[in-house]
């Protein structure tokens, strides 16, 4: 047994697979061959609302090298489910525009592209209702928001609170849809054999992935295996299963050979989720120096009629700042649209732009510095549980942001700031992400020759996972990194939740921690010698997590903005961005500087520029590609530093540590915004603030 | 993708020669192949132009100069020629996509980009550019970015093109080889406005080729800016776009040239402006007094009434950068 003193966790590893990715020696889902290969090329419906009457395949199936073509007359049969979305070509009901309705498989992808654009399904066309607004009839309160929230909370009296505070800000804000766009699209390769179904997948967890296969084809999850070793980015959106993964495995079954979909960029903005549209009003009712006395905090947001997606809102709200009163509301209604997913901190992206604009504006109203004024509402305990938080670290984050930025001659004035023809600004907000910790299993394996191999069903999306999970197994281990391997990406592996959440490192870590030392206890029993046939250990974390003490754990940061509107176009651009974050202990400076400047640019990108526009003519996305969905690009991104604080907090798990993959993303859009108003006197209540927002 | 066929001629007369009925000519093909991609075209046949020995920038007898139509966006940018006697054009080609698509588009592919209306790029909606009768939902529906002058009924798409609204401002001679043989259109007058036939672009006959743009001798222009405003610094196409030279002679406004781009079916020559600022003084009240003028046909739609005050404002801050500078 090689023994080190090296601490690994908290060093600035190089990836551990970074020159297979530039190399490309690394493989992603698209990239595998396997024998008698078909290519897949999904028909997507017109229409947004109706019933298929017919599909006529004649001329598709005349096109040279075409196997078939699937619809709901010819599909195998999946096992009935209450996964709607995942039911592709059971039925003739159209949910919504781009619904896949057909599928051609050909022996190449040319040639099915080809005929996939013959196939003109009939359609018994239905009125549709695509529009999400604050008074539409069918507005709902969902049972809970996401997770597990409940939609409404209320406590004290907040309407009575509001009607006699000294200073109250009314204010309503909204966010379009948002659409996630990974460099790498989704894509499938689905291969049925004696065995069952393999599926390689762009996935963020390869294990969920199984659990959601399996029961459509009616079979044990044992015999459904996805391999995602490489991911290239995921945002949430490979976060669960999306019917192409459905629809390419039960291709594969229909013509027995493996058969390979690649979403395409376009069909990327019908059928694989987005950031549901916000409409949000927040009333704060304050004293004269700022101290709230109620805030409420309702929100309407959309689904799809094929599954009810709560995205959590106003709870980032519930534990944020003291006050006595308070009122949070999700109201949701079912259009005939694609159903919502997982974006980048759903719910506290959204939700923290309305509350951290409404913070400013009330800082504004009270003559408040808008850091003194968050000093001032700082709860002692979690307002919404009032347990402890195992560690809260916003006001140093702020202050030390402060110091970094250049924020104490701030000058309050809007408006006043002019260089040439450019209008400057600043502004400040909090962030904040829960610290979630899900059940994990994982092995640790001690190698003959002296090496090490830990097996763990985890997804690396880009964020450094693998690396980091090495980093934190040679510590377990107490062995140099370089003789520890780690596999995952493969739901062969022990199985672990989704690289989601931010809780992937924290998750996925207790596992491998608690494996290594497992196997470093059953060495030292045995002298520390290593058996011929190798040495091996498992651990399961979900009774760990269960008994875990009660806290109320987040991870906090604050961003700063300075931006430069140009005063006779209102194009405004982020000058300047910088972030300080309290997330824990931070495993890997490297790796984690990069997920704090990449949620930074995505918040930039929320703020400035990214919005789906909804046709509701039509009922679909019309900007569906990368020329008209706009996403911060390099010339947009010219200054972004993140910096943290040291936060030691024994509450969360063996390496400290809380995730960093979202919280970049969360206050970034409400800085910015904030800036905007602090250069030009306009307050943008509207994402994204582009040019026709400000040019008067 | 359909199968296409594929044709590479010697020279611009077997070119035109060679192209038949479904052909099309193949520049750079940063757009062509785009909306191939997207089933908004189908040819049978791609004849490739983009090699001919149309790729030379040279000096015309009279001081101007002519730029084959197969020169590349990217190398027409950095001539310096080009840079020191048209800087409004070496602008707008550079505010244009990104470093590699310049390095591909041709010049002449870039005067017959097609429109980036959204409804245009989509075969599964309606679009009377695309399908002659068929509607435009644009007028109705999501035209944030489209026209506000020269509209109609039938079509409110916009050039995309930059450069085209140098070479407007520039007033550039196009060469074109055709059937019939070779002539020259002057710009503007090479792009169309919609009226009730969206469908064509130009004033070109099928089988019609450009061959090269020819700059005239414009002194005026060596005093140009080209300003685009635009949702993101990094490559994105014009919400609104102004290229404008100016001579000032003690104070006043001797001559000058104006286009506009992202505001109409084609390149915006802005001719009331000129003629509101020539001999007018070179102060920002008349700098605003002729965007007016211009402005007053803007018949923006109900989501792109903010065109009118950007590009009245994009156009003042231009000519007072013009009129200010040394």
């Amino acid at each position: 047994m090689t023994t080190t003193d090296v601490r690994y966790v908290g060093s600035a590893l190089d990836r551990v697979d970074g020159v297979e990715k530039v190399t490309g020696a690394a493989r992603f889902a698209f990239e595998y061959r396997p024998r008698d290969l078909t290519y897949a090329a999904p028909v997507q419906a017109t229409i947004a609302r109706g019933e298929i009457k017919g599909l006529d395949a004649g001329a598709a199936l005349k096109v040279p090298g075409v196997i078939a073509v699937i619809w709901h007359g010819n599909a195998p049969r999946l096992a009935p489910s209450d996964a709607a979305e995942l039911s592709v070509l059971q039925s003739p009901r159209v949910a919504y525009r781009g619904q896949y309705v057909a599928v051609v498989v050909a022996e190449t992808l040319e040639a099915a592209q080809e005929a996939a654009a013959l196939l003109r399904p009939e359609y018994a066309e239905e009125g549709h209702d695509v529009e999400l607004r604050a008074d539409h009839p069918r507005l709902y309160r969902p049972e809970h928001v996401n997770p597990r929230y409940p939609a409404d909370d209320e406590r004290g009296d907040p309407d009575a609170a509001l009607a006699s505070s000294p200073v109250v800000v009314d204010a309503t804000y909204t966010t379009p849809a948002e659409h996630n766009n990974p460099m790498e699209p989704h894509a499938a390769i689905a291969e049925w054999d004696a065995g069952g179904l393999t599926v390689h997948d762009s996935t963020q967890q390869p294990s969920g992935l199984r659990g959601q296969l399996a029961p459509l084809f009616g079979m044990p999850p044992e015999q459904v295996r996805v391999i995602a070793p490489y991911v290239g980015g995921g945002f949430g959106s490979k976060g669960r299963a999306h019917p192409y993964v459905v629809l390419a495995a039960l291709a594969a079954k229909q013509v027995g050979r493996p058969v390979k979909l690649a979403v395409t960029r376009r069909e990327m903005f019908a059928v694989t989720g987005y950031r549901t549209p916000t409409i949000q009003r927040v009333r704060l009712g304050a004293e004269a120096d700022g101290r709230l006395g109620a805030i409420v905090h309702e929100v309407w947001e959309q689904t799809s009629t094929l599954a009810e997606f709560a995205e959590q809102t106003a709870v980032v709200t519930r534990m944020m700042y003291a006050a006595p009163h308070r009122r949070t509301t999700h109201r949701l209604v079912r259009l005939d649209v694609p159903t919502p997913s997982w974006m980048r901190a759903p719910g506290e992206t959204p939700g923290m732009f309305a509350l951290e604009s409404a913070m400013d504006e009330l800082a504004v109203a009270c003559g408040v510095d808008p850091i003194e004024l968050r000093a001032r509402n700082e709860p002692a305990a979690d307002p919404d549980t009032g347990l402890p938080f195992s560690s809260r670290n916003l006001l140093a984050c702020l202050r030390e942001g402060a110091g970094r930025f250049g924020w104490e001659d701030r000058d309050p004035r809007p408006g006043v700031r002019r260089r040439g023809g450019l209008l400057y600004g600043t502004g400040v907000a909090s962030s904040t992400y829960p610290a979630y910790r899900a059940p994990a299993q994982a092995t640790a394996r001690a190698e003959p020759d002296g090496s090490y191999t830990v097996r763990i069903a985890a997804a690396d999306i880009g964020t450094g996972a693998k690396t980091v999970l090495t980093q934190i197994a040679a510590d377990a281990l107490r062995a140099p990194v370089a003789l520890v391997r780690v596999e995952i990406g493969d739901s062969a592996l022990p199985q672990a939740p989704v690289a989601g959440g931010s809780m992937g490192t924290a998750s996925w870590g207790t596992a491998v921690v608690r494996a290594c030392e497992a196997l470093t206890r059953e060495l030292e029993e045995s002298g520390g010698r290593v058996p011929p046939g190798g040495a091996e250990a498992s651990a399961a974390t979900a009774q760990e997590i269960k008994e875990q003490e009660k806290y109320a754990r987040h991870a906090f940061g604050a961003q700063f903005a300075e931006v430069a509107v140009d005063a006779a176009t209102g194009e405004t651009r982020v000058t300047r961005l910088l972030g300080v974050f309290a997330a824990g202990r931070i495993v890997n400076p490297k790796t984690a500087r990069s997920q704090f400047v990449g949620g930074m640019t995505m918040g930039l990108s929320m703020a400035l520029m990214e919005e789906s526009v909804m046709d509701d003519r039509f009922g679909d996305y019309l900007n569906h590609d990368l020329a008209q969905y706009h996403i911060a690009a390099h010339a947009d991104v010219p200054d972004v530093r993140a910096y943290w604080v040291e936060e030691d907090d024994p509450h969360l798990n063996p390496m400290g540590a809380k995730g960093i993959g979202e919280i970049g993303i969360v206050g970034t859009a409400a800085a910015v915004a904030n800036a905007v108003h602090h250069a030009t006197g306009v307050r943008v209540r509207d994402l994204p603030i582009r040019l026709d927002r400000l040019v008067r | 993708m359909r199968p296409f066929a594929y044709a590479r001629p010697a020279d611009a007369r077997s070119a035109v020669a060679a192209l038949g009925d479904g052909a099309v000519y193949l520049g750079g093909g940063t757009n062509l192949v785009d909306l191939m991609r997207l089933g908004v075209v189908t040819p049978g046949t791609l004849v490739d132009v983009s090699r001919l020995a149309a790729d030379v920038i040279e000096e015309t007898p009279g001081g101007g100069l002519l730029v084959g139509a197969g020169v590349r966006n990217g190398d027409l940018a950095a001539h310096p020629l080009v840079r020191r006697r048209y800087p409004m054009l070496a602008q707008a080609l550079l505010s244009g996509a990104s470093g590699q698509l310049r390095n591909m588009a041709t010049v002449g592919g870039n005067l017959l980009q097609r429109t980036r209306c959204a409804y245009f790029q989509d075969v599964t909606k309606p679009c009377n550019k695309r399908e002659p009768g068929s509607g435009c939902p644009a007028r109705t529906g999501d035209h944030r970015n489209l026209a506000i002058l020269g509209h109609s009924e039938s079509c409110v798409a916009t050039h995309p093109s930059d450069m085209a609204v140098a070479l407007v401002a520039l007033g550039a001679l196009v060469r074109v080889e055709g059937p019939g043989g070779a002539r020259a259109v002057p710009m503007p007058g090479l792009h169309r406005l919609p009226g009730d036939d969206p469908s064509r672009d130009t004033v070109l006959e099928p089988g019609d080729l450009i061959t090269a743009v020819e700059l005239p001798a414009l002194p005026l222009a060596a005093r140009s800016r080209y300003r685009k405003a635009r949702d993101r610094a990094s490559f994105s196409f014009a919400v609104l776009s102004v290229a404008a030279a100016l001579e000032v002679d003690g104070g006043v406004v001797r001559d000058c040239r104006i286009a506009l781009g992202a505001v109409a079916h084609a390149p915006w020559r802005a001719e009331a402006a000129e003629a509101a600022l020539r001999g007018a003084p070179a102060t920002e009240a008349a700098f605003a007094r002729a965007a007016d003028a211009e402005l007053a046909a803007a018949r923006p739609l109900p989501r792109n009434g903010f065109k009118v005050p950007l590009a009245r404002n994009l156009l003042v801050r231009v000519l007072a950068d013009l009129a200010e500078m040394p």
